[in-house]
This record gives structure tokens, sequence and C-alpha cells, in this order.
């Protein structure tokens, strides 16, 4: 099928599967899933300025669909998502600011590139140090069966620090009764921008930073981290398709054809995480950014279009 | 239990066989006629191009899970 806005020949079946992949991820790790989508479209031969663009696009439909599913969990922050999105709009600006210079520049691919390896490999190093001890030190807890009411109870190896980053009391404190949390406005900003930067220079809602940001950072449980990330991303990722759309960088019909394999993916991913403590679901989680690495570096040495 | 999972299991199958067809006839009617207008509207009017990409994302994405839970609903009871 031809494409004609990005200019590029792709098999529309290859697109519904990698976006069916990507549903499933984004509904159970509240993830966009730019870190296989990106490199997917790159294998080919979408240009990253396209890649990046199209994704978020294609993020907006798969994140509409998989919070309204999460909301109906009770697994999304209102406020919380409501207050991320401003932050991550302000970061996402900049993130895309930067590809335009780096467009300009003539040197988009490689930056972009090598960033976005260091950028997963770190994520997937820190979460696995992280969700092992958690899970070893709750090893008992976790060996018995888990019954889908119980699930959300949150533990984390990190907590000390996470107690420690709450109790920074720097006006205005914000409650959050339903993350069951109460934190300075400014650490949320901090972490919505950071992760808004990340999605506006590497494509996606950046979820991959986001998610575990809102675990580790905010003290926020999985469960809810999951959901109200995605409700965040439906603002953000919108944001950041109007902007990349006006900069030439969205082949719309692209994000469409993968949309109707997300859709799917989407609802068997949100069922799956009624299923599965916090701890697991950050443990499942460690893989998908290598991958997306793992994909980029393949690319890189090998000279293909990437 | 595992009589009601296998239900779901079967409805599910259902769904995506019903969905496959809907998205197919999707790509050759819909798809083929919006290519050049979106193609036309990305070169010449960038900013209505950016709204149109945004409103057919987010209109998809509520279509098609109105499709698919009705689809799922329907297939459920039927197998009931």
């Amino acid at each position: 099928m031809f494409f004609p806005i990005s200019n590029s020949h792709i098999n529309p079946v290859y697109l519904v599967v990698v976006g069916f992949v990507i549903g499933i991820l984004g509904g159970f790790f509240g993830v966009g899933g730019s870190f296989i989508a990106g490199p997917a479209l790159r294998l080919m031969g979408v240009d990253w300025n396209y890649a990046v663009g199209t994704d978020l696009a294609h993020i907006v439909g798969k994140s509409i669909v998989a919070a309204r599913k999460h909301r109906s969990l009770g697994n999304v922050d209102l406020k919380l998502g409501m207050i991320m999105a401003l932050g991550t709009i302000i970061g996402a600006e900049g993130g895309a600011q930067l590809i335009q210079a780096l467009k300009r520049a003539g040197n988009v691919n490689t930056v972009v590139s090598w960033v976005a390896i260091v950028v997963y490999a770190s994520i997937s190093i820190f979460m696995l140090w992280e969700s092992y001890s958690t899970l070893k030190l709750h090893k008992g807890q976790s060996r018995r069966t888990v019954k889908p009411t119980e699930t959300k109870a949150d533990h984390s190896a990190f907590g000390p620090v996470t107690k420690k980053i709450q109790g920074m009391k720097i006006w205005p404190m914000i409650s959050l009764p339903t993350s069951g949390i109460r934190i300075s406005l400014w650490t949320i900003l901090a972490v919505a921008v950071v992760g808004g930067f990340f999605s506006g220079f590497l494509g996606g809602g950046a979820g991959y930073i986001r998610m575990p940001s809102m675990v580790y950072v905010l003290g926020v449980p999985t469960h809810l981290a999951v959901g109200t990330d995605l409700f965040e991303i439906v603002i953000s990722a919108s944001y950041g398709t109007i902007t990349h759309a006006i900069k030439g960088n969205v082949d719309i019909l692209i994000a469409l054809v993968m949309h109707t394999g997300a859709v799917i993916g989407t609802q068997i991913g949100v069922v799956a995480t009624q299923y599965f403590a916090g701890p697991k679901i950050r443990l499942a989680f460690v893989p998908l950014p290598l991958i997306g690495a793992a994909i980029v570096i393949y690319t890189l040495v090998t000279g293909h279009k990437l | 239990m595992k009589r009601d999972a296998a239900k779901s299991l079967r409805a599910f199958a259902g769904e995506l066989v019903i969905y496959a067809v809907l998205v197919t006839g999707y790509f050759f009617l819909v798809l083929h006629v919006l290519g050049g207008w979106l193609y036309r509207l990305e070169t010449q009017h960038r900013v209505v191009y950016a709204v149109v990409a945004l409103l057919l994302i987010a209109g998809q994405a509520i279509v098609l899970d109105a499709i698919t839970t009705v689809l799922f609903r329907l297939l459920q009871r039927r197998w009931r």
C-alpha cells in the first residue's frame, strides 16, 4: 500500500500487526509503545521525523480506547492527569523544537538514535533492579494467588526515596485522594516536563519514562500510574500530533491503519492488568525498552535506513 | 469459571473475524478515497490538515471502540 504523505510503501497487514502488539503493551503498561512503533516504522523506510509524528497520532487513538477502559476499572486519577498534561505539553514543545533544529543541522537520525539507545537501556536496567528487589522483599506475598481486587496494593524497593520526595514541602502542596498521596505541584510538573520533552524528541507519549516516574518519584500505585498515564497521553499526544502535523511530520493514513489493530490489542492489555500485582507489571516492562534499543542498534550497525 | 472463559474466548474469536472483515472494507473504501484528499491538504493547508488528522484518529478510536464493545457483547450473549 502506498502512503503518499510520507512517500513510503508499507504492507497494511504489517501495520495492523504492529498496532495490535503495541495495543496490548499500551493497555497493559500504560505506554504509547513508541519504542516499538518508531523503530518498526523506520524498518519500513519511513524517515525518523515521520516515524515520530505519525506514532504520536496513532497513540492518540490507542490511548483514548485504553483510557476509557482503565477509567471503567477505577485506574485513572483525573486531577493528576490534568496537572501532568500541562507540564507534558511544555516539555513536548521543547523536544519538538530540538527535532526541528536537528533537522536543519542535518543530523536528526544519528542524534535521535543514540539518545533513544541510552534512554531505553537506562530505564530497563533501573526497573529490572527495582522490581527484582521488590519481589525479593515480598517473596511470600507474590507466591500466593493474587485476586483481581487485591492487585492494586503496591510495594517498591525505591519506596524510601519516594517518601523523601513526597516529604519535600514546596508550596503549593497538592492532595491526590485517588492515588492516596500529597505532593508538591512542582514535583508533578517536573516529572511531566521531563516526560514531555522525551515525548517531543523521541516520539510517542513517553510513557516509558512517565509511567515509571509516576511510580518511583510521585509514589502513585502502578495500576493508577498506568491508567492515569494513558489519560494524560491522550491530551499531550493530541497536542504533539497538532504541532508535528503543522511541521510536516505526520502521515495520518499510516496512523489510521495501525490504529485498527491497536483497538483490539489495547482491550486485551487493559483486562490483563487486573490479574497482575504492581512489581510484576514493572518487571514484565523491563524487556520492552530494550527491544526498542536493540532495533535502533541493529539498524545503526547494519546501515539500514533508520 | 472455565466455561465462562471459553465463552469469552469464543466471543472474542468471533469478534476478531467480523472486525477483520470490517477493517478490510475500511482500508479499501475509506482510506483509498481519503488518501488523495489528505495528501493535497497536507501539502497545501498544514494547519487544517493537523486538525483533520486529530479529528480522524480520535473519531476512529471512539467508533472502533464502540463497534468492538457492541460486537463482543452481542457475541457473548449469542453464545450464552
